[in-house]
């Protein structure tokens, strides 16, 4: 009986995936509305819950792969590995009106400018100050001060290694949920209040499910606005990330 | 047909990866440089043009809202296999640089103009 479904969990190893991520996306949901009434979005909930199962995995396993270190969850590394992921990022952009777009106007585009350069710049310090002084480190932390995506994409497209990439995440994830749970309480002082704001704030903050969360949590109709500059941050900063930035970073750092 | 989306989808991520090698021997990078954003663009742009074509059908759009729907529980996979164990030790670092970003950010839609349109506030 166990042996069969040993079986069964190793050879079909992407539909076990579908399974554990589809119950932890489920228990999120729930923990998202009744024990934060909905301020904390579930995605950013799940991934908490993913970044502990990873916790937990390692201590397990004693690898550097998190969960799909124990054999049973292999599926896993696959559902969340490189060719997937940047599948689904790609699959996002295909939502964005240009002509929408171009009602943000210059402001929305100077805003996705310094909202990339300034967390990367941060990020980067920080990383420095703690010691991760390499350029391919700091440019890693410092796109995951950018988002979550750009931090492990640019690591990967850098070779940055698994804890810096974690790190780089982890750093994402916070700024997202900090960006949710903060967002209406600071919304009044920011001016946070007409569709023009909601894309510079969009643009500023970039993190998507952070942006879509706040956002709802401040005024729903603000939404798409500020879901519409925060479209192309990520796209913006996987762009910069591995590229313009690194040299950047590398320029300074000297190696 | 749904196919047809996910065959543009995987047909611009892979043209994305490719220029993005590309890129990335061309400044001596070894690494993909920018290849999930140009995919990004061309994804963009191709539904522009099929859109002008009117060929832009439902089953075309499915094929890609999906895989951009998944994108969620793929990045909750992707937190799942990441070193943590190691991220651990780096917490105050973490704590440090996502509270910095996030404060300098609300400062920056501020300076931006994110400040009430009319005089009144707190409608």
């Amino acid at each position: 009986m166990i042996e069969a479904l040993e079986k069964v969990l190793l050879s079909q190893g992407l539909l076990a995936a579908f399974v554990i991520v589809g119950v932890i996306m489920l228990v999120s949901e729930a923990a998202s509305s009744t024990l934060t009434r909905g301020r904390i979005h579930p995605s950013a909930i799940a991934i908490v819950i993913g970044l502990c199962l990873a916790y937990l995995g390692g201590r397990a396993s004693g690898g550097e792969k998190g969960l799909a270190d124990i054999s049973y969850f292999s599926g896993v590394g696959l559902l969340g590995g490189a060719m997937l992921r940047d599948f689904a990022i790609v699959a996002t952009a295909f939502d964005v009106d240009i002509r929408e777009a171009g009602r943000a106007g210059l402001v929305g585009a100077a805003s996705i400018l310094i909202g990339v350069l300034a967390p990367f710049v941060i990020g980067a310090g920080v990383a420095h100050a703690f010691g991760y002084s390499d350029a391919v480190s700091m440019t890693t932390i410092g796109a995951g001060a950018v988002t979550y995506i750009v931090g492990p994409v640019t690591g990967a497209a850098l070779g940055a290694s698994s804890d810096v990439m974690a790190l780089s995440i982890a750093t994402g994830v916070l700024k997202a949920v900090l960006v949710m749970v903060a967002t209406p309480a600071l919304a009044p002082l920011i001016g946070l209040d007409n569709p023009r704001s909601a894309m510079i704030f969009g643009g500023v903050m970039g993190t998507t499910s952070g942006v879509t969360a706040g956002l709802a949590a401040t005024d729903p109709k603000l939404v798409p606005y500020g879901a519409l500059t925060s479209t192309f941050y990520t796209g913006v900063g996987c762009l910069l990330g591995p590229s313009a930035l690194f040299l950047a970073v590398r320029a300074v750092t000297g190696g | 047909m749904i196919i047809q989306g996910v065959a543009l989808l995987a047909f611009c991520t892979l043209a994305g990866a490719y220029v993005g090698d590309l890129i990335g021997a061309l400044i001596g990078v070894k690494a993909n440089v920018g290849g999930v954003g140009v995919a990004m663009i061309l994804l963009i742009a191709a539904r522009y043009a099929l859109m002008k074509q009117g060929r832009l059908s439902e089953g075309l759009k499915g094929g890609v809202s999906f895989w951009s729907m998944m994108y969620i529980p793929i990045v909750v996979a992707m937190a799942a296999q990441q070193n943590v164990v190691a991220a651990v030790r780096g917490g105050p670092m973490v704590l440090i640089a996502g509270t910095l970003v996030v404060a300098v950010s609300f400062a920056l839609v501020r300076a931006l103009g994110g400040r009430p349109a009319s005089p009144e506030v707190g409608s």
